[in-house]
């Protein structure tokens, strides 16, 4: 058991109490309760349509839960717009890709930076001011490897260096949470490996959620693992646990990868 | 220069990444389109005559507001000349009449007011038009932005059409006859608009302090997440701005620029008429803007300078002007859909 590696002492950075969302009768999320704490790297498995991605949706505040609660930093943020979480310290990707396609990918992590600041509704503004910002979307670059390719135009770039510009968006925000879908999703081996590599070096005190279904990239990346399976939370334990359930054998590890769901 | 390094620009430029190269130059290009453009009405006034020019330029302004709005921020207003117009009858009216204000009959209740003031000078006339049609760009705006695409259309053309009837039926406008005889008055009250030069000096002065703001508010942070909204707007609420807000303001300053332009015509051509708020001018300033090149900096003007040319070069053909326009909008629309600057900028690789 590898307690210590989630210890229930401490505040959690995220609380969720009874979560659920509903779209018209289908309740794609129930009743769940969640807590991450502080640098944990928690993983959340489950087959498509266990509502991972809706909960990801509840948790960044692009749904407003049907019922529930959540925590972050001991601080309610239910009903808070998504940029309002973004400015806290929550920073995302999307599954499906949701970038600015005709901009290029310094404008891209440009925007994520500059949204987080106060004041930017300013049609005329000093150039001055705006350059620091400019220089942090271009460290932002080189640091999920897209150095070189910062004037290309996001549509132009390969399924990878789009999953690596998801990664910097998420990062622009300067995140105690980070929250990615799917990340290696569409990536070629050498990119999963590429990309596994990229989160084990990430910055020990930001914490990490990943919805996966590559089970290796999951499984090396993870301390603890939530499963979730009808819109519920089946199970929870280390990978180790996980890898021994039977529950989660039967439901899920015997299914190929699948990108959607 | 190492061999290594040499080598890997080599291989860089085969991989054809030179678009770092290709940003360094993209101010130059822009900086000698337009020196070209202004060198262009400087001169142009010694072959062309003044008037069509100064028609080219009010409407090159105004295809430019308009430009901002659907270029940058993606939203297709099929309503422009209310803002047009509406600033041309604002601006004619005070130059011509000034303002005579007794008293505000509001139904049974009357107001005193008592507010009584001459016939402006042409810049005020000018300022207040614009301000005019930046009031009424808020009213529209803070109803048309609710819906997108069509319905965005179709809300900007149904209010431009309750403008078009309220300046049939209103008692300043003049209804069919329009104000007529405008006064281009002095300048500041010095300097006499009668004279064809200085009346060229002011709209080119007009002109390009117009197209500078606007090239100004593209190239801005603003203009930036005005982009970023149009290519993806959830994803520009998720990253923290308020959409509606940045599209509400884009949607006043293409308003208030349009009004300038509206404005500055009605005192060049010292009239207001219909004309100017119906509906197939909305449709004109679209031909003008996909025309030269939807997005693009330069395009509206060049747009405006084709249609109108078209327009006053096929007058003698009567109503197959309108035939002759259609069938070049079809064609241009089939063939080069970037627009006249937009194929341009695509074939030079350069932003114009």
């Amino acid at each position: 058991m590898t307690e210590a590696a989630a210890p229930e002492h401490a505040a959690p950075i995220l609380r969720l109490r009874g979560i659920g969302r509903r779209f018209g009768g289908l309740h794609a999320v129930r009743d769940v309760d969640l807590d991450v704490a502080h640098g944990e790297r928690r993983a959340i498995l489950g087959p498509n349509g266990a509502g991972k991605t809706t909960l990801f949706n509840v948790i960044s505040g692009d749904f407003p839960p049907s019922s529930g609660t959540i925590e972050f930093h001991g601080e309610e943020i239910t009903t808070l717009a998504p940029a309002a979480r973004a400015r806290l310290g929550m920073g995302r990707t999307y599954q499906k890709s949701r970038l600015f396609l005709g901009l290029s990918v310094e404008d891209n992590l440009y925007l994520a930076v500059l949204g987080v600041q106060k004041g930017h509704l300013r049609p005329i503004r000093l150039r001055r001011r705006d350059g620091e910002l400019r220089d942090r979307a271009r460290d932002l670059a080189r640091t999920v490897g897209l150095e070189g390719r910062e004037k290309t135009l996001v549509g132009s770039l390969s399924h990878g260096e789009q999953r690596q510009l998801e990664v910097g968006m998420a990062r622009a925000v300067n995140p105690t949470l980070m929250m990615l879908d799917e990340p290696a999703s569409g990536l070629s081996r050498g990119e999963r490996v590429a990309l596994t590599d990229l989160l084990l070096q990430l910055d020990p005190s930001i914490t990490l959620i990943l919805i996966e279904h590559d089970m290796d990239v999951a499984l090396r990346v993870a301390e603890r693992v939530t499963m979730m399976h009808d819109g519920r939370v089946i199970v929870e334990g280390t990978p180790d646990e996980i890898r021994a359930n039977q529950t989660v054998h039967d439901l899920y590890l015997g299914r190929g990868n699948r990108n959607d769901g | 220069m190492t061999p290594g390094s040499e080598a890997t620009a080599a291989a860089a430029a085969i991989a054809g990444e030179a678009r770092p190269s290709a940003r360094v130059d993209e101010g130059r290009s822009l900086r000698i389109a337009f020196a070209v453009m202004v060198a262009f009405f400087l001169l142009a006034p010694l072959a062309i005559y003044p008037i069509f020019l100064m028609k080219v330029m009010c409407f090159g302004l105004f295809a430019c507001a308009f430009n901002l709005l659907l270029g940058y921020g993606g939203l297709l207003s099929f309503g422009h000349a209310m803002f047009l117009g509406i600033a041309g009858y604002v601006a004619a009216y005070l130059a011509k009449e000034g303002v005579a204000l007794e008293a505000l009959h509001i139904g049974a209740v009357t107001l005193p007011v008592g507010i009584s003031l001459p016939p402006f000078t042409p810049e005020l006339a000018i300022l207040s038009g614009s301000l005019a049609a930046g009031v009424l760009g808020v009213l529209v705006g803070l109803i048309a932005i609710r819906r997108q695409g069509i319905y965005f259309a179709m809300i900007t053309l149904a209010l431009a059409q309750m403008v078009y009837f309220f300046c049939i039926q209103a008692p300043f406008t003049g209804g069919e006859d329009g104000i007529q005889a405008v006064p281009r008055g002095k300048l500041f009250g010095l300097i006499d608009l009668s004279n064809i030069t200085a009346m060229y000096a002011t709209v080119f002065v007009i002109f390009v302090s117009g197209f500078l703001l606007i090239y100004r508010i593209i190239h801005s942070p603003f203009g930036q997440v005005l982009k970023a909204i149009r290519e993806n707007e959830p994803r520009a609420i998720s990253l923290g701005y308020d959409a509606d807000r940045y599209k509400l303001l884009a949607f006043v300053l293409s308003a208030t620029l349009a009004g300038l332009a509206g404005a500055t015509s009605a005192i060049v051509f010292q009239l207001a008429a219909l004309n100017a708020v119906h509906w197939t001018m909305s449709g004109e300033v679209v031909l003008m803007t996909l025309v030269g090149g939807l997005g693009t900096v330069f395009g509206p003007v060049v747009g405006a300078f084709a249609v109108l040319g078209m327009e006053n070069y096929l007058a003698q053909l009567g109503a197959w002007v309108t035939i002759v326009q259609g069938a070049i909008f079809v064609i241009c629309v089939l063939t080069f859909r970037r627009g006249i600057v937009g194929e341009l900028s695509r074939w030079l690789r350069k932003p114009l």
